[in-house]
C-alpha cells in the first residue's frame, strides 16, 4: 500500500489568517498542529491571483500560459494533462469534492462537464473527468447547478434565500452590501451550520473515505469554496468573533491622504480602480468604489473571514479523525493550501485583482507529510510556487513528474527550491485589457505591465520585501534599483513560459 | 461580442443547416431542442431551461440570421448569425452578439463560439 493523499485548498485565504503563520484573529489549531509537524512554506505563491487559472496551474503543474487558462471564463480544455489522471492510472482512487472551478459557472447551457455532473450524480460519464472518479461540487452559496446547491435546495429550500446572491439579476458580481456597517458582499445568514458549505464538504469528504477499501490507496482533493467573499457564514458562529474588536490589519493605511499617496505611486489602474473610475476584471463587485471602503467594514469582514478560517479547520479536524479512525493517519500526507489571497483591506482594497502584493500573492501552505516517511518538521523560508504542488504529489504517491509539469516537488528545506517563481495577469473584458508578468526571487518581486488600455509598458513594480514587507514603496523607479530592477526583468522574460497557441477563448464571465 | 470560424465548405452548405432555425440544437452544444411558430423559435437548454426568441432576420440571400431572445434577465439583445462565401469553397461564420447587461453577451457569444468550433466539425467531417 502507498501514502493516502489529503490535499486541502481553500479559495482566497491569505497567509496571515492562519495561527501558524502569526495570525491573532482565527483560531486554527487543525492546521497549526500540522504545521508543527511539518513543512511550513512562508512564500509560496500562485501563478495567478483568481481561481481559474490558479486552479488549473495546481491540476496542470503548468503556468498559465502553458494550460491557456488567461483568465476566468476560460474553461480548461477537457483533455488538459492532470496529475489527478497519473494518480488513477496508478491505482489510486481519486475524488474531487467541493469546489473546482476549472470551467465556468455561469453556464445556463450546461455545456461544462462540471456543471451537467450534478443532475446524473457524483461519477463522471467514461469513469473519471480530469481524472477524478468521485466529484461532488460546491461554491460559495445556493446559486447555480451543482451538487451543494441541488443538495440544499432538495433537503433545506428554506435555507436558501438565507445566502448572498454571490452575482446579481445582471449576471454582475454583487455590490449590495450588509452586516453592521453595510460592507459588500456581507450578509447576515441565519442558516444552521450543519447545512453551510463547509460542513457539506467535510460531511461529503467523509462519507467517500468511510467507503473506502481498507487496503486502497486514495487521494483526495478536500476544496472548501470559503473564505471567498461572500462573507455569510452562518450567524450563530459569529459569537465568536466581535467586530469591533478587530484590529485594522498592518496593511490597511487609515490616513486617506497617505493611502491615497501610496496608490499614486504604483501604477495608474490601481488609483483608477479605488476611485471607481476602471473596472478591468470580474473579481470584483463593478458598481462598487473602494474609495468608500470603511474602516469598520474592513473590521467586519475580517472578523467574518477569520469565522469562516475556523469553520474550515473545524472541519478539517472532523476528516483528520476519520482518517485516523480508519488507521490510515500514520501513511497520510496533507497539505493544506488557497488558491490566491484576498486584499481584505489592504490599501484600502476589498476582493481581488491585477495587483501582485502580498495580500493575493503570499499563500498558505503547509505539507504534512506522511508521519511513516520520516521527514523532519522544517520551516521553508524561500519561494515556491502552486505550480510545484503537481511534481510533489507525483512524489509522495512514487511517480515520476512527467515532462510537461513545470515546476518540481516542494523543498523540504531552504535552499532546495526554485530560484524564481513566476506569476502572470491577463485580462480582457469589455474593452479593457491589463497585463502582468511578475518574478518573486531573493527577496523582492518585480512586475512590469504589458502595453494594455491604460498601461504603456513603462509603469512598473518593485518592492523590497525585506525592508516594506507591506509593499507601500514602489521603487520601480528609483534610480539607486535601476540595475537589479532591470536584472530581475531580465530573468522574468527569460523564463517566461510560451504561451498556448492559439489562445483559448473567453466562453463566460466566471 | 462577435466569435468566428472559417469552414471548408461553401457557405451555401453551411447556410443549409445554420439557416434553419428548427434545427439549432444540431450544432448549438448545450440546446437539446427547439420548435418554431410563426417569428417565434423557443429553444430549450441542456440545464432544463426554456428560452423564447423572437426571430428579426431570416436572410437566405444575405445567408443571415437575427434573433432576440426573450428572457427576463435581459434588457436588450440582438445576435447576428451571418454565412460569408469567400469565394474558394469555403465560409466565414460570424456570430455576435449584443446584450445589455453587456455579461450576458459574454455568455451568450461564449457558447456561441464553441458552437461554431462545433459546426465546423460536422460539416467539415460531413466532407
Amino acid at each position: 500500500m502507498g501514502r493516502k493523499i489529503l490535499l486541502v485548498t481553500t479559495d482566497q485565504q491569505r497567509y496571515d489568517t492562519l495561527g501558524c503563520n502569526g495570525g491573532a484573529l482565527a483560531r486554527t489549531p487543525v492546521v497549526d498542529r500540522l504545521a508543527g509537524q511539518g513543512i511550513r512554506y512562508e512564500r509560496a505563491i500562485p501563478q495567478s491571483v483568481v481561481c481559474m487559472p490558479s486552479r488549473s496551474t495546481i491540476l496542470t503543474g503548468q503556468h498559465p500560459s502553458t494550460h491557456g487558462v488567461w483568465m476566468n471564463g476560460v474553461p480548461l480544455p477537457a483533455d488538459a494533462p492532470s496529475f489527478a489522471e497519473l494518480l488513477r492510472g496508478a491505482g489510486y482512487r481519486t475524488a474531487l469534492i467541493g469546489k473546482s472551478h476549472f470551467e465556468p459557472f455561469v453556464d445556463p447551457f450546461s455545456r461544462f462537464p462540471d456543471n451537467a455532473l450534478p443532475a446524473a450524480g457524483t461519477t463522471p460519464p467514461g469513469g473519471s473527468h480530469r481524472g477524478f472518479e468521485h466529484m461532488e461540487m460546491a461554491t460559495h452559496g445556493a446559486q447555480g447547478q451543482l451538487h451543494y446547491a441541488r443538495w440544499l435546495r432538495a433537503e433545506h429550500p428554506e435555507a436558501v434565500a438565507m445566502y448572498y446572491p454571490t452575482v446579481d439579476a445582471e449576471l454582475q458580481v454583487n455590490a449590495a452590501g450588509g452586516g453592521d456597517t453595510g460592507a459588500p458582499q456581507v450578509q447576515v445568514n441565519p442558516v444552521r451550520r450543519e447545512w453551510y458549505h463547509t460542513d457539506w464538504v467535510a460531511d461529503r469528504t467523509i462519507a467517500w473515505i468511510d467507503g473506502l477499501d481498507a487496503d486502497a490507496d486514495w487521494f483526495c482533493w478536500m476544496s472548501f469554496p470559503d473564505p471567498h467573499h461572500p462573507w455569510d457564514p452562518p450567524q450563530a458562529e459569529m459569537a465568536r468573533i466581535d467586530w469591533r474588536d478587530v484590529p485594522l490589519p498592518p496593511g490597511f493605511i487609515d490616513s486617506r491622504a497617505k493611502r491615497e499617496a501610496v496608490l499614486d505611486a504604483k501604477p495608474r489602474h490601481w488609483r483608477m480602480w479605488y476611485d471607481g473610475s476602471l473596472v478591468s476584471n470580474f473579481e470584483a463587485p463593478a458598481r462598487w468604489v473602494p474609495a468608500t471602503l470603511t474602516a469598520d467594514q474592513v473590521r467586519e469582514v475580517n472578523a467574518r473571514n477569520a469565522v469562516e478560517c475556523e469553520l474550515i479547520d473545524e472541519a478539517l479536524g472532523r476528516v483528520l479523525t476519520t482518517v485516523a479512525a480508519r488507521g490510515w493517519d500514520d501513511d497520510l500526507d496533507v497539505i493544506f493550501t488557497t488558491d490566491h489571497g484576498e486584499l481584505q483591506g489592504d490599501f484600502g482594497l476589498l476582493f481581488k485583482g491585477p495587483y501582485h502584493v502580498d495580500g493575493l500573492m503570499r499563500l498558505p501552505l503547509i505539507w504534512r507529510p506522511a508521519p511513516s516517511s520520516g521527514t523532519a518538521p522544517a520551516v521553508v523560508h524561500s519561494p515556491v510556487g502552486l505550480v510545484d504542488l503537481a511534481p510533489t504529489v507525483c512524489a509522495i504517491a512514487g511517480l515520476d513528474a512527467p515532462e510537461w509539469m513545470e515546476g518540481q516537488s516542494l523543498p523540504l528545506a531552504d535552499g532546495q527550491g526554485p530560484e524564481r517563481v513566476l506569476t502572470e495577469w491577463d485580462s480582457e473584458l469589455f474593452g479593457v485589457d491589463v497585463h502582468l508578468r511578475t518574478i518573486t526571487r531573493d527577496g523582492w518581486v518585480c512586475t512590469v505591465y504589458r502595453p494594455g488600455t491604460v498601461h504603456d509598458s513603462t509603469e512598473g513594480e518593485l518592492y523590497d520585501l525585506s525592508d516594506d514587507p507591506l509593499q507601500q514603496v514602489n521603487l520601480w523607479h528609483d534610480p539607486q534599483r535601476r540595475a537589479w530592477r532591470d536584472e530581475l526583468v531580465a530573468d522574468l522574460e527569460e523564463h517566461q513560459p510560451s504561451p498556448r497557441r492559439p489562445r483559448l477563448e473567453v466562453e463566460a464571465p466566471v | 461580442m462577435r466569435r468566428e470560424v472559417r469552414i471548408a465548405r461553401r457557405a451555401d452548405e453551411v447556410w443549409s443547416l445554420v439557416g434553419d432555425p428548427g434545427r439549432i440544437a444540431e450544432w448549438f452544444p448545450g440546446i437539446v431542442s427547439a420548435t418554431v411558430e410563426g417569428d417565434t423559435r423557443t429553444v430549450v437548454t441542456a440545464a432544463g431551461l426554456p428560452m423564447p426568441e423572437q426571430i428579426v432576420t431570416h436572410d437566405p440571400l444575405q445567408r443571415r440570421f437575427q434573433y432576440r431572445l426573450k428572457i427576463p434577465t435581459l434588457r436588450e439583445h440582438l445576435s447576428t448569425l451571418d454565412v460569408f462565401d469567400l469565394g474558394d469553397g469555403t465560409s466565414l461564420v460570424s456570430y455576435g452578439a449584443d446584450a445589455d447587461p453587456a455579461t450576458m453577451a459574454l455568455v451568450i457569444a461564449g457558447a456561441a463560439g464553441a458552437a461554431l468550433h462545433h459546426l465546423r466539425d460536422i460539416m467539415e467531417g460531413a466532407g
